[in-house]
């Protein structure tokens, strides 16, 4: 499974890119280290989901994930920073992460509440998946497969 | 992977490694070697590990890649030694089909047609984040999510006959809205009678077919008759019930005493705490399912009453069948000779009852229950009955519906510079959809061949064919 991890150091520069899936589609995200990389799958979830840069981060709120290991925790953040959008229909902007450990994040996220006659909805994203979830960091920066169902 | 050819539609994954029981796959042979069928042919043999399973890990033949179990997957669970699995029955907890018939025929609809795809569009919300007219107080909803269908009826958004036509009477008595969070209430309590996006529809159809007589005079169906149909499930309610189980069953994992192959298949036993905290929460998002499909199909009704210009008398829309495809059941088999109770998974799964069956009602017992298998919006959809070898074999279950083979992105780009809207007008289909991408990733090459999917399990004998529909008009999310 790791094997599919491919430490690319020009990619690093962009902070994702798609994977196609049969059923579903999942991102590969790129950090150079843990925090950037769990703040930068937040920004791809809502990169793919609206135009992201014409949010404008009008209001912020403070979000505390537990996992077991770092893919636990990645999966248990990015279910948060969607139900932001699926329960609450807030659109993230950015997302700071204030701490992290394997276990534990706490991060603060900007987002703009939903409005039709503003935001476009480009793509539903209906679930994180633990699904051939990685989270990998090399000499190079940290990088991390997430599936998502849409 | 090895794989042993049983006969002309079934093969078996022999039992290898931590498999606790072989693998059985319904298809034809070129299906099988497929490339796509890699990845779920492993899912095949994950699920075949998991604690309690009973005889195989068996798939349909529109199986696909899912998570953790494949889509077209059947599992039948010891009820007292095996495991329940939210991965076993999906995100959308009690996606499924019913079908309406009328006693219009084509030419009666076809010249207000555009008018009635029109307001149907307008009328029953659909695509991302969309919101019913129905808003629910959490005490309301509660009854909903105990009561299922009949908390429509009782609202008189339908009949009392349209309980007896839906699987379960449309509702799961074990239903305990206790043990669901407040975010999957707070979902909930929005969406009721909307469609969603994906690939949900509602479909204008006419009968192309007739395969059985008898079946199809039992079920109402005949030659040239406007039906209607509608796909869809529990919304964002199911969504939430699925993930926070996930989430709860892979921490409290390690009281299973094994490892799992993937930890998307995590799971409880069903007779602890956590396994029956999820089959209770699972059957509150399978009974606002039903509510949902219950409350949309009168929504409809009303519709077609007044674009159509008739009288309830005329339209005469009746509720044939409603079925799940996402969804643990507790159901008694014969297993070796023996009566068992067991816990059904069928995740992109179709019941198949046979004629004779207790949980049939009066109208269908002498004929078998109505499988509604939907197809891709190009094509066709069609109606089988359940058999009795669907019973010795695959715990009562048959296919249902395409299963995809393209991704997403992929169909998209088959679509790339094709007007998909005019191709479907040519052959007759209105279609009108709201998000962006949506027709495009719903081509019809991205599905399987739907007639080949309905000629295996015809021919495999785990359900018989009744009748053909073609559409004629598609509204989508």
């Amino acid at each position: 499974m790791w094997g599919r991890l491919s430490s690319l150091p020009h990619m690093i520069k962009s902070k994702y890119s798609l994977i196609d899936h049969t059923a579903d589609f999942g991102i590969h995200v790129y950090g150079s280290d843990s925090k950037e990389l769990f703040a930068n799958a937040a920004w791809a979830l809502f990169d793919i989901i609206t135009e992201i840069d014409q949010l404008a981060g009008l209001d912020s709120c403070h979000i505390e994930v537990s996992g077991y290991d770092w893919s636990d925790l990645m999966v248990n953040w990015l279910r948060e920073v969607l139900y932001l959008w699926n329960g609450k229909e807030l659109l993230v902007k950015k997302a700071r992460i204030l701490s992290l450990s394997g276990n534990e994040l706490a991060a603060t996220v900007e987002f703009d509440p939903f409005n039709p006659d503003l935001h476009v909805i480009k793509t539903e994203i209906k679930a994180v998946t633990y699904h051939q979830i990685q989270v990998n960091s090399s000499p190079s920066g940290w990088e991390a497969i997430i599936i998502c169902d849409i | 992977m090895e794989i042993k050819k049983i006969d002309n539609y079934r093969w078996e994954l022999p039992k290898t490694g931590n498999m606790r029981v072989p693998g059985i796959i319904y298809a034809t042979e070129s299906m099988l070697k497929a490339e796509k069928q890699k990845e779920p042919l492993k899912q095949v043999a994950n699920v075949a590990t998991l604690p309690g399973i009973l005889k195989a890990s068996l798939a349909m033949p529109d199986m696909h890649w899912g998570y953790g179990f494949p889509i077209g997957g059947v599992a039948a669970f010891d009820w007292e030694s095996g495991i329940i699995s939210p991965g076993g029955v999906g995100y959308d907890i009690n996606c499924g089909v019913r079908l309406a018939t009328t006693s219009l025929v084509e030419k009666e609809v076809r010249p207000k047609l555009e008018n009635l795809v029109n307001a149907l569009f307008r009328g029953i919300p659909s695509g991302v984040g969309s919101k019913g007219s129905i808003k629910l107080s959490i005490p309301e909803e509660k009854k909903v999510l105990q009561m299922g269908s009949k908390w429509a009826v009782n609202r008189g958004l339908g009949e009392a006959l349209d309980l007896e036509h839906t699987e379960d009477g449309g509702c799961m008595p074990n239903a305990d809205p206790g043990v669901i969070s407040q975010r999957a209430l707070e979902r909930g309590r929005k969406q009721l009678g909307t469609l969603g996006s994906g690939n949900h529809f509602l479909e204008i159809g006419v009968v192309e077919a007739v395969y059985d007589t008898p079946a199809a005079q039992a079920f109402g169906l005949f030659e040239g008759q406007v039906t209607l149909m509608l796909h869809t499930g529990s919304r964002g309610l199911g969504y939430q019930i699925c993930d926070d189980f996930l989430a709860f069953m892979t921490k409290h994992g390690k009281k299973l005493g094994f490892d799992l192959p993937d930890r998307q298949l995590a799971c409880a036993r069903i007779q602890s705490k956590e396994g029956m905290r999820y089959y209770n929460a699972m059957a509150c998002a399978a009974n606002y399912a039903w509510t949902n499909r219950q409350i949309l199909m009168h929504n409809s009704r009303e519709i077609l009453f007044r674009v159509l210009g008739i009288s309830p008398r005329d339209l005469n829309m009746k509720l044939l069948y409603d079925v799940c495809h996402n969804i643990a059941k507790k159901e008694v088999h014969v297993i070796d000779g023996k009566k068992q109770t067991v816990c059904v998974h069928r995740k992109g799964a179709t019941r198949s009852f046979p004629a004779g069956h207790e949980a049939l009602c009066d109208q269908y017992r002498p004929v078998g229950q109505p499988v509604i298998i939907p197809g891709d919006m190009g094509t066709a959809s069609y109606v089988l009955t359940g058999t009795e070898k669907a019973m010795q074999e695959t715990f009562g279950s048959t296919c249902h519906g395409a299963g995809r083979v393209l991704s997403r992105k992929a169909a998209k780009k088959a679509s790339k510079g094709r007007a998909i809207q005019r191709e479907l007008e040519d052959k007759g289909i209105l279609v009108k959809w709201t998000g962006r991408s949506t027709l495009a990733e719903e081509i019809p090459e991205a599905y399987k061949d739907i007639s080949q999917v309905v000629e295996v399990v015809h021919e495999a004998g785990i359900s018989k064919k009744v009748a053909k529909l073609r559409p004629i008009a598609v509204v989508k999310g």
